[in-house]
C-alpha cells in the first residue's frame, strides 16, 4: 500500500516538474521573441539619434553626405500613389469579392488575389522593371514604382476590406431594405459606412506596408536626389528605404550615419501608422460595445 | 488589430455577414466596376508569369537542364564578341547554374523554421494560456511590432549589430568545440565577420515569428473550453492539456502558418541580400558560410547583369525568378490548403505587416 502511494507520488512530482520545465522554456521562449523587437527599435534609435539633426530632414542628400528631404518626400509621394491606385482597385474588388461575388469566376479570382499575395517582392520588381521601365520605356519612374508596389499590396487591401464588410450585420441591411432603400445606397450609407473603420485600417497597413519596402522599388522607382518631380514617366526619385539599402556599407561614414538616419526614420513613420491604425480599431470596438 | 482572424470569428461572419440575394443590386454600376476591378489582380498574375517566361525563354534554351544541377556562375566575358548558341547569343564562356541559389533559399528557410517554430509555439502558448489580459495585449503588440519591421531595417540589424555580435563572441565556441563528426562538422570551420547562413537563418526565423506565434496563438484561443476543462477535471496538468488536447486540435493550422512563414522565407530578399554575404557560385560547406539565395541574387545582381550586352544575364534572373515563384507557390498553395481546414478566412499575413 505505502509502496503504491509512493510510486503515485513520484509520478505526480515528475508530472510536474514535467509541467514546470514546459513553462520555463515557453516563458524563455516568448522573451526570445519579445527581445528582437525591442533590440532592433533600441538599436536604430541608438545609432541615429546621437548625430540626429534637423538638417538631415530639411537638407537633400549630397553624394554620401546631406539629409534625407529628397528621399522623406519620395517615400510620401510614393505611398500616396499606393494608396490611391491600390486603395481604389482594392477597395472595389473587396467590396465585389464581399458582396458579388459567386461561383466558379468568384473562386478564380479569390485564387488569383491569393497567389499574387504570394509572389516574393523581388519578382514584382523584376517584373515591373521588365515591363514597366524597359517595355512601356517609362524609364526609372514615379508611375513604374507605384504601379509595382500597388500590384503588391492589392491583395492585401481587397482582403482586409472584404473581411471587413462581411462583419457589417445583416440586421442593419435588412433594416435599410424595409425603409425602402435602393441596393446602391444600401451599399454607400449602411455598408461601406459601418466597414470603414476596417477599410481605413487595411490602407493605413498598406501604407506602412508601402513606406517600408525596398525590393520592388529599386529597380522600378530608381534614384535621385533631386526632390521628386511630379511626372509620371521618366522621373526617377529616391525614398527611404533605397538609402538604408546603399549607405549602409559604405566606407564613408557619413553614409553609415545617413542609412541609420533613414531606418530610424521609416520606423518612427511605421510606428505612427500601426499606432493610428490601433487608435482606429480600439474607437470602433468601443462603440461597438456601448451599442450592444 | 488581430493579423489573423479566428475560426471562431469566420463562425460569426457566416450566422450575420451573407448578404441577401435581392439586396445585392447585381446590375448596378457599382457592381460592374467593382467586377473589374476585381479581375486586376488575375490580370496582374498573367501579366508577371508571361513577362518572366517570355524574358526567360532564351536563358532556358541556352542553359538546358544543367541550370538546375550546375553550381557556375560565369557571366561570359562581355568585351568579346557574342556568340550564337542554340540561336541565343551570348557572351562568350558565359554558364549559369541555379543549384547554389535554390540550395541556399531552402536551406536558410528550413533553418529559419527551426528555430521560429518552437519559439513562435511556446510563446504564443504563454500568451494564449498564462498571461493576464492586459499583458496578453501588451505581448501581441510587441508581436505587431515585428511583422511591421522592414526586411532592410532587419538586414541593417543583422549585418550590423547581430552579425558581428555572433561571430565575436558566439560563433567561435561552437567552432573550436564542435566534434569532427558527422552533421556537427558542419559548425566547424571558419566563422568569417557574421555575414553567412547561420546569422541570415536567424534573421529570418525571428522575421517569420509573427506569422506562426500570431496564428498559433489565435488558433489555442479559439480551441473550445470543455475539452480542455474536460481534460483538467481528470488531473491533467497544464503540459498534459496542451499537448493532448489542445495541440492535436490546433496541429493543422499551425502546421499551415508554418509552411505560409516558410514561403515568406523563400522569397525574403532585402534582409538576405544584406546579411547573407551574397556570394555567388559555392553552395553553403559550413553553416556560417557566406552564400546567396534566389530573391537576394535578383536584387545584387540586376545591376550588373543590365550589363550584358546580349541579355543573357538579365534573362538568366528571369528564369531563377521563375524557379523562386514555383517553388513559393508551391509553398503557398499547401499552406492555404492547410490553413483552410481550420479557418477560411486566411489574411495575406506575412506580406510585411
Amino acid at each position: 500500500m505505502s509502496y503504491q502511494i509512493s510510486n503515485h507520488k513520484k509520478r505526480s512530482t515528475s508530472r510536474r516538474l514535467a509541467n514546470g520545465v514546459v513553462l520555463t522554456l515557453s516563458s524563455i521562449a516568448l522573451l526570445a521573441v519579445i527581445a528582437p523587437s525591442i533590440w532592433i527599435v533600441f538599436q536604430i534609435l541608438h545609432k541615429a539619434l546621437p548625430h540626429f539633426g534637423l538638417s538631415v530632414l530639411t537638407k537633400s542628400g549630397v553624394g554620401l553626405d546631406g539629409g534625407l528631404k529628397n528621399e522623406i518626400i519620395g517615400t510620401a509621394v510614393i505611398s500616396i500613389g499606393v494608396v490611391i491606385v491600390a486603395g481604389s482597385i482594392g477597395i472595389l474588388s473587396g467590396i465585389y469579392l464581399a458582396q458579388y461575388a459567386k461561383g466558379r469566376f468568384a473562386s478564380i479570382l479569390r485564387a488569383a488575389s491569393d497567389i499574387l499575395a504570394g509572389i516574393p517582392s523581388i519578382v514584382l520588381g523584376y517584373v515591373g522593371y521588365s515591363a514597366l521601365v524597359v517595355g512601356f520605356h517609362w524609364g526609372f519612374s514615379l508611375g513604374a514604382g507605384v504601379i509595382t508596389l500597388s500590384v503588391l499590396v492589392m491583395p492585401y487591401i481587397a482582403k482586409t476590406t472584404e473581411v471587413a464588410l462581411r462583419q457589417v450585420p445583416i440586421n442593419y441591411i435588412e433594416g435599410a431594405e424595409a425603409l425602402g432603400f435602393k441596393p446602391t445606397r444600401i451599399l454607400s450609407r449602411i455598408t461601406l459606412k459601418t466597414a470603414l473603420p476596417g477599410i481605413t485600417t487595411g490602407l493605413i497597413v498598406a501604407m506602412a506596408i508601402s513606406v517600408g519596402e525596398t525590393a520592388p522599388l529599386l529597380y522600378t522607382a530608381g534614384y535621385s536626389q533631386n526632390l521628386p518631380k511630379l511626372t509620371i514617366t521618366h522621373s526617377p526619385l529616391g525614398y527611404l528605404t533605397y538609402a538604408v539599402w546603399t549607405f549602409y556599407n559604405q566606407p564613408n561614414k557619413t553614409a553609415l550615419q545617413l542609412s541609420y538616419d533613414a531606418g530610424m526614420v521609416i520606423m518612427v513613420l511605421i510606428l505612427l501608422l500601426i499606432g493610428i491604425s490601433r487608435i482606429i480599431v480600439a474607437q470602433t470596438q468601443r462603440h461597438a460595445e456601448t451599442r450592444r | 488589430m488581430s493579423i489573423v482572424e479566428t475560426s471562431a470569428d469566420d463562425a460569426k461572419n457566416d450566422a450575420t455577414g451573407r448578404f441577401h440575394p435581392n439586396l445585392l443590386g447585381r446590375r448596378t454600376p457599382i457592381a460592374i466596376i467593382s467586377a473589374i476591378a476585381t479581375t486586376v489582380p488575375a490580370i496582374a498574375v498573367i501579366a508577371v508569369l508571361l513577362v518572366l517566361l517570355s524574358k526567360a525563354l532564351p536563358a532556358i534554351k541556352y542553359n538546358g537542364v544543367h541550370f538546375l544541377t550546375s553550381t557556375a556562375w560565369n557571366p561570359g566575358n562581355f568585351y568579346a564578341n557574342p556568340v550564337v548558341t542554340n540561336g541565343v547569343e551570348h557572351p562568350i564562356l558565359a554558364k549559369y547554374g541555379v543549384w547554389p541559389l535554390l540550395a541556399g533559399t531552402l536551406e536558410s528557410s528550413i533553418i529559419a523554421l527551426i528555430f521560429a517554430l518552437p519559439l513562435s509555439v511556446g510563446a504564443a502558448f504563454i500568451v494564449a494560456k498564462k498571461l493576464p489580459p492586459r499583458l496578453r495585449s501588451i505581448a501581441s503588440t510587441f508581436l505587431e511590432l515585428l511583422a511591421g519591421i522592414p526586411s532592410v531595417i532587419f538586414g541593417l540589424w543583422g549585418a550590423l549589430t547581430l552579425g558581428p555580435i555572433l561571430s565575436k563572441h558566439i560563433y567561435p565556441f561552437f567552432a573550436h568545440h564542435a566534434p569532427n563528426i558527422i552533421f556537427f562538422r558542419l559548425f566547424r570551420g571558419n566563422t568569417g565577420n557574421g555575414e553567412g547562413l547561420l546569422t541570415s537563418a536567424l534573421v529570418l526565423g525571428i522575421m517569420v515569428i509573427p506569422i506562426i506565434a500570431s496564428t498559433t496563438r489565435d488558433l489555442i484561443t479559439a480551441v473550445p473550453r470543455l475539452t480542455e476543462e474536460g481534460a483538467a477535471a481528470l488531473g491533467f496538468t497544464e503540459w498534459e492539456i496542451t499537448r493532448k488536447v489542445t495541440f492535436p486540435w490546433i496541429s493543422a493550422g499551425v502546421i499551415g502558418a508554418t509552411v505560409l512563414g516558410f514561403a515568406r522565407a523563400l522569397g525574403e530578399t532585402m534582409a538576405v541580400a544584406m546579411v547573407s554575404g551574397a556570394v555567388l557560385g559555392t553552395v553553403p560547406h559550413t553553416i556560417y558560410s557566406t552564400y546567396s539565395t534566389i530573391a537576394a541574387a535578383i536584387v545584387t545582381q540586376l545591376d550588373s547583369a543590365l550589363t550584358d550586352a546580349t541579355g543573357l544575364a538579365v534573362e538568366t534572373l528571369a528564369e531563377a525568378a521563375l524557379i523562386l515563384m514555383a517553388v513559393t507557390l508551391l509553398a503557398n498553395v499547401a499552406a492555404r490548403y492547410l490553413v483552410k481546414r481550420v479557418s477560411s478566412t486566411s489574411l495575406p499575413i506575412g506580406k510585411g505587416l
